[in-house]
């Protein structure tokens, strides 16, 4: 396609032009399945917030220190790993290829940590008796809703992290363009976006009230 | 808004400054240490989760507009997509908060 054919389609998107949103269908594409996912964190998040009203002596057992700590720091580690992609796709519509893959290697490293300080969260839950089916406080659904919601949380990063590998890889042999950066960068900013919501809703609203 | 040109199809240019991302980074920070300050405190439950929600909804149209690059879209894009998502989001609370209300005036306090 020529430029001025290219210029005649964005300058007319109404009257039968093909690119009415001026961006590739990589990314409408994944903006697309970005909606859907956040439907399906909605349905969990809402669902969540029934059975925990139905319930009213719904256990709060996490404490400021560790485990408010903990979560507040794994927050920080996300929202920054979400700067250093931003920044990745940054450098890779500039064209340095060097530049991107280091920021994309240091989002996959605040990505992996965010996933090993959960497992350690896990961990501690498990060695305290809580499992997805029952726990020592009682209301047995804590444990399901909490690691339903966490556990496709940790699965999307873990996701994230994989894909973003492969574009740090494709990149810098040159095999991928700077469009496939910005695509995995919306990805990477939907999982940050929904531990904005789960932080607050599933941690926080459960602290110890004593 | 307006798209002239191949530059703005491909993105050919980077869209904001480091200085305008670590400004939004610095935001959300803020904001969740508001979160956090708000669950040291332990005020006072419908309080907490109205707060909770309103900071959380602003921290997501902070990473939307600025690190998903929906502020330097067409508008047609945000149209495509958020409205669309809200209304759903929006069926699904239309089940909760009729039973929500109810069981809240059921239990004693």
């Amino acid at each position: 396609m020529s430029e001025t054919e290219l210029e005649g389609i964005v300058e007319s998107p109404w009257s039968g032009g093909a690119s009415p949103f001026a961006i590739n269908s990589k990314k409408l594409g994944m903006w697309l399945f970005i909606v859907s996912d956040s439907l399906t964190f909605s349905a969990l998040l809402v669902s969540y917030a029934y059975v925990r009203l139905e319930n009213p002596n719904w256990p709060r057992p996490f404490e400021i220190w560790p485990a408010i700590a903990k979560s507040s720091f794994m927050t920080f580690v996300l929202l920054s790993s979400s700067l250093t992609m931003v920044l990745g796709v940054n450098a890779a519509f500039k064209g340095d290829r060097k530049k991107t893959v280091r920021y994309l290697i240091a989002t996959m490293i605040c990505g992996l940590a965010f996933v090993l300080i959960h497992a350690t969260e896990w961990m501690t839950l498990f060695s305290e008796g809580v499992t997805p089916w029952s726990n020592p406080w009682g209301t047995p659904l804590f444990g399901g809703t909490f690691f339903g919601l966490t556990g496709l949380h940790m699965l999307h990063v873990t996701i994230g992290v994989a894909y973003l590998g492969i574009i740090a890889w494709g990149f810098g042999k040159g095999k991928y363009t700077a469009d496939h950066v910005e695509v995995s960068g919306l990805y990477w900013h939907f999982v940050d976006l929904v531990w904005m919501f789960i932080f607050p809703m599933v941690y926080l609203l459960s602290v110890n009230p004593k | 808004m307006s798209a002239h040109g191949n530059a703005e199809l491909t993105h050919e240019h980077p869209v904001g400054s480091t200085k305008l991302f670590a400004w939004v980074w610095m935001w959300l920070l803020l904001l969740t240490a508001v979160e956090v300050f708000l669950a040291y405190e332990r005020i006072e439950v419908h309080l907490m989760i109205t707060m909770l929600v309103g900071l959380s909804l602003i921290k997501s149209a902070l990473i939307m507009s600025y690190f998903m690059h929906l502020r330097f879209e067409r508008l047609g894009l945000f149209l495509l997509l958020v409205p669309a998502m809200v209304f759903c989001i929006c069926m699904m609370l239309i089940m909760f908060f009729p039973d929500s209300i109810r069981l809240m005036n059921l239990r004693p306090h």
